[in-house]
């Protein structure tokens, strides 16, 4: 039942395109994700969530639903042993929603039976009685007071500013705009799920669940339950995907408490429509930028204000704020800024962690605002980014100073070289035409564009927080065992963490054992951190044990270790002739190190936004052509070109997946995705009305690899999975605004915002 | 649950008869999601799928080609659909994903009536007629008479519908049907055009801008007023737009979570001009 260890065998080292050792099981559907799990004498969980986006519970009353046969107990906060709430950053999310809901699908109570039509209709028996309030829905209205706190902590979750340089500069050529961002959904396939087993005493429990980071799953969880943390174990389920919507806890609490209440395993799983309710999605925005430039173009100041709708729970916001007003600048020199932001508290969904976090937001502003310079002052969209490229030594608008390696303006330059497509072709197939299947354009009406979009991106996490991850490697008879708890949501470092131990030990043979809390925490799969960090922490670990087969092979054979290096699969002596394998060296021998891979410290800001609060930068640029149909608002987008500065590429296969994957997320931001609201609910949850693109709506994707080798990283290699994603929306908005001369500041753009 | 398993159609309509509460069942892609959704919570299922008679294309008279209920869309995507009635295999191209396609078929567009089945408008474009069955009698109702509203039909519980006529006509026909992605999705915008030379007319008929298919009889009649509808003449642009003015107006879209009432109706005319002139390019 416990996912079993995964053993791969190959000369797979670091920089070869290794394949997943799940890949074949995931394509011929034999992969186990968490929501196929089971156990003996399971019961089935289900939650019951508010109708209404703002509302007082006057009463709850669960006695029908309790009679009904078949279930076997229901819950509401009365029921919670431990803490009431929980969150990320902040602990202000209850458990279950206990004398108001504050959001349409806020969790009211949640009910165990022995089967999910007995869990459906239990639900349907639970009468809550609500008096309804109306719904604070327009951010602006948390800044200004003129709505009461809809919670204790009030309406705004976090204000901060960024005071930088001369406040009175200003620049021969200004140029402003309102930016609007939607609200994108991570949609992830495979659905929210979890097994809770409780202990046979009753007094733990084992959580079998999909998510980002088990370590905190668990502070989270144990102290809800008010169980000790070495009462409550995590394992890693198969996870389908996660973009940073399993960060925040959702069915974690409710499936343990059910299990320790019956006394038997419990299993709970979202459908697509209550996933839609059941994690946070990502921040809509508004965004004014306004940017002094020379008559060259310079930036001379950046004035801004951000406000980041978090919805009723603070889950990220306030690292999202952080992350969004602190690249306000993008990739580009800038001395003197004023920046405002605030993260506010409504009655929508709470918004917390999706791929990019805040930057995306802050990039189709910056990147929409570098076009609106380039045309005031007659120059091309290369030539200005190219102008204000930031470069490693260059100072932010935090102070903090550029120490990463940062080959702007050779992403652009690289991006430029890469060949524009064919021009459309008469004949071209219809489904290739902006409307695609539904036959609605020929080629006459047809306009096509190129846009650009160049992006800044903090790796790790920021404002002083110590994100650590932990690894233990264990050499034995020629075989390496890895140890993390590190999630495995599709990133592949169930791939990359045997090509490090290959690479390092010259074992052939990698065995992954059990991804648990049976270790120290790994930190978060997000931020684009997992490489960096995880993968710094298997690679510590490993040399930990190489350094201690060499003494115990330069022991026995009577050689300095300090002569000794791994070559191929041998333990090699340099200065000599004598050589061994590893499996020979290791025979009979068992070798354990642990090791915990650290990034250096960073700052909290001060209440200038001054401060050294990130930790390290990647960069990216994207060029995206688009074609148009202007009558009726449709758009293809035909290419998207790139070069990403990576530092280094370790399996080169895993990262054009990563590229062509955020560039399909960010053409869906661009173009379609949207959860749309109103009045504080959701209109659209489901996958027929919430569009992802499909393989007619992919773009072409060329792509080349920047590899300047960041010395920082312990892998010389940058986290890649955040960066495709972040400037290519930007840059298909800035395609359309091309081909249409529409001046389009919403994402996502749609028809009516082409053609009326 | 019971679930009939029918083999003949007689099989299913006997069990009709039998069973009040029996739900029709072919391809399962509207009901299916219902049931998931819990909207509906069916006691008895009447199972199409394996009635093969409802799985043929004919042609037996001239001029006529029937095809039954349940052949699938991905079958109605090519021959002889594809040469004989071109907006047909069109709006059959246009539904869902492959998947759906391979099971999906007309008569679940016509049991469910949405205003957004893709292929009512061109059913309605070319006076289609629909066959239904009861276990003792047989009749043949228009298109234009058998959708009476959003979901709603004349089909009696008894009834099956086991075939729809398409008139094979002479001349250009097309569909187009406009989404906010480039497939699979659901129409916000769709319309059915066919030229048809022999009578010297055009029809059209548009999906998802009204609570039932809309054929614009009053556009199509100041149209054969306007212009000789004969092969081999051409449109000028002023009466293609004025075509696609009229058409909207004809149109009753609304405001919902997939668009707007005023994209909706801008997007009938660019669709009914642009389909006029390629008629008669």
């Amino acid at each position: 039942m416990a996912p079993s260890s995964t053993v791969t065998k190959s000369r797979d080292v670091l920089g070869t395109n290794a394949l997943r050792p799940d890949g074949a099981q995931k394509v011929q559907g034999s992969f186990e994700f968490t929501s196929d799990m089971h156990a003996e004498n399971m019961l089935w969980g289900a939650t019951l969530r508010s109708p209404h986006p703002y509302a007082r519970i006057v009463s709850i009353d669960t006695s029908a639903a309790l009679a009904l046969s078949g279930v076997k107990c229901v819950i509401t906060a009365s029921d919670v042993p431990g803490k009431l709430t929980y969150g990320l950053i902040s602990s202000d999310q209850p458990v279950f929603a206990h004398e108001f809901v504050r959001y349409m699908g806020e969790p009211v109570a949640a009910v165990a039976a022995d089967h999910p039509e007995t869990c459906r209709r239990a639900l349907a028996l639970i009468k809550v009685a609500y008096e309804v309030l109306k719904p604070l829905t327009n951010p602006e209205d948390a800044i200004s007071g003129s709505h009461d706190p809809i919670h204790p902590d009030g309406n705004v979750i976090r204000h901060q500013r960024i005071i930088r340089g001369d406040q009175a500069a200003t620049g021969a050529v200004v140029v402003e705009g309102e930016y609007v961002i939607g609200m994108q959904d991570q949609a992830f396939l495979g659905l929210e799920a979890a097994l809770a087993i409780p202990d046979p005493d009753g007094l733990g429990v084992h959580l079998h669940v999909a998510t980002q980071w088990l370590h905190e799953d668990l502070s989270q969880i144990s102290a809800c339950l008010g169980l000790p943390a070495e009462k409550v174990r995590l394992t890693l389920g198969g996870v389908g995907g996660a973009f940073g919507a399993r960060e925040d806890i959702s069915l974690q609490v409710h499936c343990c408490l059910l299990a320790l209440k019956t006394g038997r395993p419990i299993k709970m799983q979202y459908s697509r429509e209550e996933s839609f309710f059941g994690h946070v999605h990502r921040h809509p925005a508004s965004i004014f930028m306004r940017h002094h430039a020379d008559l060259n173009g310079k930036i001379i100041k950046i004035d801004a204000r951000f406000v980041f709708d978090g919805g009723a729970y603070t889950s990220t916001s306030p690292a999202v704020l952080i992350n969004g007003i602190t690249h306000t600048q993008g990739p580009y020199k800038c001395d003197n800024a004023t920046v405002d932001g605030y993260a506010v508290r409504t009655n929508n969904p709470p918004c917390g962690a999706m791929r990019g976090f805040g930057v995306v937001q802050a990039c189709f502003a910056h990147e929409s605002q570098m076009d609106k310079i380039a045309a005031a002052v007659g120059k091309s969209p290369v030539e200005i980014r190219l102008i204000n490229a930031m470069a490693t030594g260059d100072p932010l608008i935090t102070g903090q100073i550029m120490e990463s390696v940062a080959p702007v303006a050779r992403c652009i330059t690289e991006t430029d070289a890469i060949p524009l497509p064919p021009s459309l072709d008469v004949n071209a197939d219809e489904l290739e035409l902006p409307g695609g299947s539904g036959l609605t354009s020929s080629q006459s009406n047809i306009v096509r564009g190129i846009g650009w979009g160049v992006s800044m991106k903090n790796l790790m996490y920021s404002e002083g927080f110590d994100d650590f991850a932990t690894a233990r490697c264990t050499l034995k008879d020629g075989v390496a065992s890895l140890k993390f708890a590190t999630s495995e949501v599709g990133q592949g470092f169930v791939t990359l963490a045997p090509q490090i131990a290959r690479s390092v030990l010259g074992v052939d043979d990698v065995l992954i054992e059990p991804i648990d809390t049976e270790i120290g925490s790994a930190g978060s799969t997000s931020a684009s951190r997992q490489t960096w960090m995880s993968g710094g922490a298997v690679d510590g670990a490993c040399r930990l044990v190489r350094e201690r087969l060499f003494h115990h092979v330069g022991k026995i054979h009577n050689i300095d270790p300090l002569r000794l290096v791994i070559e191929g699969t041998d333990v090699v002596d340099q200065m000599g002739t004598f050589r061994i394998s590893v499996a020979d060296a290791s025979d009979g021998i068992e070798i354990s190190e642990t090791f915990e891979h650290h990034h250096r410290k960073t700052d909290e800001l001060d209440e200038h936004g001054q401060g050294n609060c990130h930790t390290a930068f990647a960069f990216v640029a994207h060029r995206a052509v688009v074609d148009v149909d202007p009558d009726l608002g449709l758009v293809k987008v035909v290419q998207i070109a790139t070069a990403q500065d990576v530092g280094r590429v370790l399996n080169p296969l895993s990262a054009i997946g990563q590229l062509e994957g955020g560039i399909a997320q960010g053409l869906g931001l661009a173009v379609m995705e949207e959860i749309v609201m109103k009045d504080g609910k959701v209109r659209n949850p489901s996958f027929t009305d919430y569009l992802l693109p499909t393989a007619l709506d992919a773009p072409d994707v060329v792509a080349v690899m920047i590899e300047e080798y960041e010395p920082q990283a312990p892998l010389g290699a940058k986290g890649i999975g955040e960066p495709p994603c972040i400037s290519v929306t930007p840059a298909i908005v800035a395609a359309i605004r091309n081909a249409t001369g529409k001046a389009i500041e919403r994402i996502p753009v749609r028809p009516q915002d082409i053609c009326l | 649950m019971t679930v009939i398993v029918a083999k003949e159609l007689s099989t299913a309509l006997a069990a009709l008869r039998e069973h009040a509460d029996a739900r029709l069942i072919q391809g399962g892609t509207d009901l299916m999601v219902e049931i998931n959704f819990n909207h509906v919570k069916p006691t008895t299922m009447v199972s199409l799928r394996d009635v093969q008679s409802l799985r043929t294309i004919r042609q037996d008279s001239p001029g006529i080609m029937s095809i039954g209920s349940g052949v699938p869309y991905s079958v109605l995507e090519g021959e002889p659909v594809l040469s004989a009635i071109p907006a047909l295999a069109q709006a059959s191209r246009t539904v869902g994903s492959p998947q759906i396609r391979a099971t999906g078929s007309l008569g679940g567009n016509l049991g469910t009536c949405s205003p957004a089945g893709d292929t009512l408008p061109v059913m309605f474009a070319l006076d289609a007629m629909i066959h239904l069955s009861t276990l003792d009698s047989q009749r043949v109702v228009s298109i234009h008479d058998f959708m009476t509203g959003v979901k709603r039909n004349v089909r009696q519980h008894d009834e099956i519908i086991t075939a729809i006529d398409f008139p094979i006509v002479q001349g250009w026909q097309g569909y187009s049907k406009v989404g906010v992605r480039n497939a699979m999705v659901i129409s916000v915008a769709s319309a059915c055009l066919v030229a048809d030379h022999k009578h010297a007319d055009v029809r059209l008929a548009l999906g998802s801008v009204g609570p039932t298919i809309i054929r614009c009889r009053e556009a199509e009649a100041w149209l054969k007023s306007s212009q000789d509808l004969t092969a081999g003449q051409s449109i000028s642009l002023d009466i293609a737009h004025e075509f696609g003015r009229r058409a909207a107006d004809e149109s009753s879209p609304i405001d919902d979570h997939r668009s707007t009432a005023q994209y909706r109706r801008h997007a009938i005319s660019v669709l009914a001009s642009r389909m006029l002139r390629k008629a008669y390019q």
